[in-house]
Order: C-alpha cells, then structure tokens, then sequence
C-alpha cells in the first residue's frame, strides 16, 4: 500500500472548505438518543406521560383558581368589610348592618357597595331541590353579574329576577329565559342566562339584585354580607383600612388581594384540595424523573464503551457530562412537544366539561423548564455513572 | 536514523503496583523508556509481562507508583486525572486493538471528534478529518458507519484519527490483533509510514513477529522490566531480539 501521504502533517486544513458541522457534544448526544430507538420510546413515553400529567394538574389548579377569584376579580374594590372570621368568599355570614353608613363617614373612603351572600335552597320546577349559592349585588352600579349570554344585567331589577349559568341547567331544572323555580320557598324568574360562571364548590351561582337577595335570603333592609369600598383619588389605602378597622371592631377590613389570596388559601390549602393536585403533579414529575433517570442510565451503559473511549482520547469530563445533558435536554425537549400536544388535546375535549383546565404561555413555559429541569436532574445518575470511568478499560477489549 | 534527535516521550524508573495486600501485584519494576520521533518502536512481550500497563502509563491513562515521564517536555508529575486528560488530548494519540470507533458516527466524524477534542475550530474539522482520512486511503469511506467497514478500515480510521490534530505521540495496542495477515501487515506499513515524521514518534505493543520488518527499533519487556533494545540499522540484532 502506498502511504506516502500519512507522514505529512495532517492539520493544514488545505482542502476545500466543507459545511460547518453541528458542534460534536450535540451530533454525539442526538446520534447516541437515536441509536436505540426503543429505549427512546421508552424515554419519550415517560416524559409524555409526566408531561401530561404535570400539565394537567397544574392547569386544574389554575382553573380551580380562576374559579375561586371570579367574584374578586369583577367585583371591583379597594379595601372589603367582612364579618370577622370570614374564611372565604363562599362562607359567608351577615354585618350588624350599620357597617355601611360608619364606613362611609370615614375619611378616604369614595363609595361603599353592598352584596349578600348566601347558602339557598333552590326547588326545581319539576320537583327536587339542591343547594345554591346566592349573591345579591347593586347590579345598576356593579359588575356582578358578567358573561351574561341570555337577557340583561338590567333585566335582574325585575320582580324576584335571578341570573343563572347555563352549565348549571339541568342541576337547577331550568333551561330558559322566563323559567320559574323557588328560591327558599320564593318564586324566582330566569331573567338572565350566563355562561361558565361555576363555582370552585360546585354549587350553582344564582345573581339576584341586592333588594331581591335580601328578600330571598330573609335578611333585615340594612344587612349585608360584604360591603365593598372604593378609596376616594389620593387616600392611603392601609390608612384607610387601619381607620375603618378602629371604627368597625366587629368586622375585618381586608384589602382586596388579602381576601381573594385567602379565599383561595382556604379552599386550595385548607381544604387539602390544592394540596392534592400539586401532590399528583409532583408524583407527575417524580415519575418522569425516575422514567428518564432509568433510560438514561440504561443508554449511557450501554455506550459505555464509547465514553471511555474518549476520556482515553482526552474528553475532559466536563465534555462527556456536556454529552449526556445534551441527550437529557433533547428527551426533555421532545417528550414536551408531544406531551404538550397530548395534554392540549386533552384541554380541548375537557372544554365542555364541569372540570376546568387552563393552559397558559407561563405555565406552558414553566411546564418547559421544569421538564428540562426534571431531564437534567434524571442525568445525574448517568453522569455518576460515566465520572466512574476508568480509560484504562480501552486496553483490555 | 534519527540518533541524533531528542526523545519526545521519555520515561525514568517507572514502578507501577497494582492491586494491594495479598493481590498486590508489581507490574512494572523501574522502567527506562525513551520514544524518539521519526522512529516505530515495537513493544514486545509475553501475556502479563507489563506491555499493556505500560502503554497505559506512556499514554497518560495510569499514573506510575514511581518514576517520572515528560511527554513533548512537560513533566506528568503531580497531574490529575483531568491534567492527565488534557496531555493525552494534546500529545498522544491511540490506536486500539478492537479500533473503538464509535459506532454513532461515520468515519469523517470519527476523526472529526478527536479533532474537537483537540481543540480544533469546528469550521475547520470536517476538513482536517478528509486530510487524515485521505492520508489512510479512505477518502471514499467518509460518509461509511463503522459497521459498514472492514476490520482492516477500521484501524486505518483509527489511525485517521490517532494522527489528527498531529499529536506528538501515536501509541498502538496490538493494532494487527484483530485483523488477517494481509490487513495486518498494511496497518504496520501505514504506522511505519505516520513514523517517518520527524516530529512524531510512534510505540505500537504486538505480539506478532510478522511485524518486525516494519520496526526502527525493537522493547522487549519481561516481568515488568525492559530485558532487550535494538535497532534497525543492527538488522541482525533486531531479528535477533525479535525472535527471543
């Protein structure tokens, strides 16, 4: 054999300039993901699966906060006046009712709303009865209530006028404008039709004006549940609330981010609710990670060979680790874009369902980097694994 | 030939213990060991004699129990196992047995991968690797899997890739063992040939005596020390020695 041409230097570089290649970690990392293509089913299918169920979870956790806050975040105020221990919007109880007129005096304060709230019992037309959720607002001023698909706001002024969602149409017997029902032993008309406004307890909203929810809920003319106050341009809001606190002992003034994060600490929190989803969502992740812990193991075992091999040529372990996060990222990366698609099918046939599941660009970007995250952490074992390496072993193959 | 040329590789009183208590085992016992460029120096000796811990101490891969080695003048003593690295990436070259290609890549991408260890800018690689493997005569093989490639391309690759990014050192481990007579014998001849730079020096261990007439000088090794030297331009010693 002719080889003239080995003794020259091989590094001048002379020939014609090829494409750049794609840095080696990363050509190393994809051809040793795509070797197997088992094992990387294997992987992809337990961070499909974890995606899914991470997503998915989470997103019931964000529907059911969504739900919690509704009334918060259209029932528009300041600083709100509760009885004292209120847990939540939905556990409400009665003010004295010389609340409002104390409040209004009070300096800083622009306007003071009222809303009754309260647990009723709500007879179907064609017999049977379940428990409802009544709320009683001044609709002409307020916002309560919204979405309002069938009818108006307005129509609500009507005699014992009541608003309903139409989710809730076959719970409450009804299913159109102008359908009557009894309303703790009160007849009520269906005035107005709204849409996917459900409760985080289930229960059925039923808006009502606050004169109609006072007769219906057999309160005093002055008694309300909640009164909303707004702050007049340029007052200090915790000073306000510290003045309305020194005036109303009985009550608490809470400014509005304090009670909506309590009512969702205690529906979320309290009740073990939250608690239980973002358990299954970190069973969601544990369980990926052990999936991809395991392939990952699996598939730098079995190109152990090739490692030491390069540790022999001189990879420094910083290269070789830099390999492995690699593949890590990639099935992180490919197990989200198919887990996402499947958890978004999964949102979109949920959509007409009593369960809601939100999706949003933050959580699909948290559910991104906690997929990478959870990959990358499933690589330490492999890399454990790969630091162990004795080059030495090249020789005795 | 190339009397008159530095050591490029240089190993003093090498001791190297293996194991400890009653498996303790002296594996080399004050090896004296000089690799001068320009030159293939074959490295002989029975199973067990301490060849291949050698070459695994001369190639950065063990570090000696005693003894000092200096590889293109920089000393090993008191490197890590990452400073070991770094010396081999710089200066030593290996040629395995079983070649050891990986699998994933083609042969350009073989040779390329050493090349990124080495440093090289990544625009260049693919360059770099179609000059090694152009120097082995396997240009048209580039684009092949080592699957795809005979026993005897196989370890011309690796040679491909031993010589890219021109390291100081090439050592060989039984390079023909794998390999028939006829692949075998063109695998020394390219060794001999990659040899003949003068700022190069190459150590393969064989056992095969066929190999000798490629040789510039022959290490016979022996319970761990060096029993024998010889020369090529001694040609009566060298058949001498590698017949012993």
């Amino acid at each position: 054999m002719q080889t003239s041409s080995a003794q020259a230097a091989v590094g001048t570089g002379s020939a014609g300039k090829r494409r750049k290649p794609l840095p080696m970690v990363i050509k190393l990392a994809y051809r040793n993901l795509f070797h197997d293509r088992l094992s990387l089913a294997v992987t992809l299918t337990g961070i499909l699966f974890s995606v899914v169920l991470v997503a998915v979870q989470f997103g019931i956790y964000l529907g059911s906060e969504r739900r919690i806050a509704a009334m918060f975040d259209h029932a528009q105020a300041d600083l709100w006046i509760v009885p004292l221990g209120t847990k939540s919007f939905d556990d409400p109880s009665f003010l004295t009712g010389r609340e409002r007129h104390a409040a209004l005096s009070s300096a800083g304060v622009a306007e003071v709303q009222e809303l009754i709230v309260g647990f009723v019992n709500w007879r179907k037309p064609k017999g049977g009865s379940t428990a409802a959720l009544l709320v009683g607002s001044e609709t002409a001023s307020g916002n309560l209530p919204w979405d309002v698909v069938n009818g108006t706001v307005a129509a609500l002024a009507s005699p014992s006028g009541v608003a309903i969602d139409d989710t809730y149409f076959t719970e409450l017997g009804v299913n159109k404008l102008g359908d009557k029902a009894e309303v703790n032993n009160l007849e009520v008309t269906v005035a107005a039709v709204t849409h996917n406004i459900r409760s985080f307890t289930t229960l059925p909203y039923v808006f009502t004006t606050l004169g109609t929810g006072r007769n219906l809920l057999d309160a005093a003319s002055e008694q309300t549940s909640y009164l909303l106050v707004k702050l007049a341009p340029g007052a200090d809001r915790e000073e306000t609330r510290k003045a309305l606190a020194a005036r109303l002992p009985d009550t608490e003034i809470l400014p509005h981010d304090v009670f909506r994060q309590r009512s969702l600490d205690y529906w979320l929190f309290e009740t073990g609710a939250g608690s239980a989803l973002i358990a299954g969502a970190i069973l969601g992740i544990i369980v990926g990670v052990v999936i991809v812990a395991q392939t990952l193991y699996a598939s730098t075992k079995d190109h152990i060979n090739e490692f030491a091999t390069m540790r022999a040529l001189g990879a420094s372990a910083g290269y070789i680790h830099k390999v492995i996060l690699i593949q890590a990222v990639l099935s992180a990366v490919l197990g989200y874009i198919l887990g996402m698609c499947l958890a978004m099918l999964v949102i979109w046939a949920s959509k007409d369902s009593t369960l809601l599941i939100v999706m949003t660009p933050r959580l699909a970007l948290f559910l991104l980097a906690l997929t990478v995250g959870m990959c990358v952490l499933a690589a330490i074992c492999a890399i454990f694994k790969v630091t162990r390496i004795d080059p030495a072993v090249v020789f005795s193959r | 030939m190339t009397d008159e040329l530095p050591p490029i590789l240089e190993a003093k009183d090498i001791t190297k213990t293996l194991g400890s208590g009653a498996a303790e085992v002296k594996a080399l016992k004050g090896v004296n060991f000089d690799l001068v460029p320009g030159e293939l120096t074959l490295l002989m000796g029975p199973s067990g004699s301490g060849k291949t811990t050698l070459l695994s101490i001369l190639g950065c891969i063990l570090s000696p129990t005693s003894g000092s080695l200096r590889i293109a003048g920089l000393s090993t003593a008191g490197l890590d196992a990452e400073g070991m690295a770094n010396l081999r990436r710089q200066h030593v070259g290996f040629v395995f047995q079983a070649y050891n290609l990986v699998p994933t890549l083609t042969a350009l991408e073989n040779v390329m991968l050493a090349l990124d260890l080495r440093g090289a800018a990544r625009g260049d690689a693919p360059d770099l690797a179609a000059e090694a493997l152009a120097a082995v005569k396997l240009s048209h093989r580039e684009s092949a899997s080592p699957s795809k490639l005979s026993g005897g391309e196989k370890q011309r690759v690796a040679i491909a890739r031993a010589l890219a990014g021109s390291p100081s050192v090439i050592l060989a481990d039984e390079p023909t063992a794998a390999l028939d007579a006829e692949n075998g014998m063109a695998v020394m001849e390219l060794l001999a040939e990659v040899a003949k730079d003068t700022k190069r020096g190459v150590l393969a261990v064989t056992h095969d005596h066929r190999t000798l007439e490629y040789a510039d000088r022959i290490i016979r090794i022996e319970d761990g020390r060096i029993v024998g030297r010889a020369r090529r331009k001694d040609d009566a010693a060298l058949t001498a020695e590698g017949a012993h």
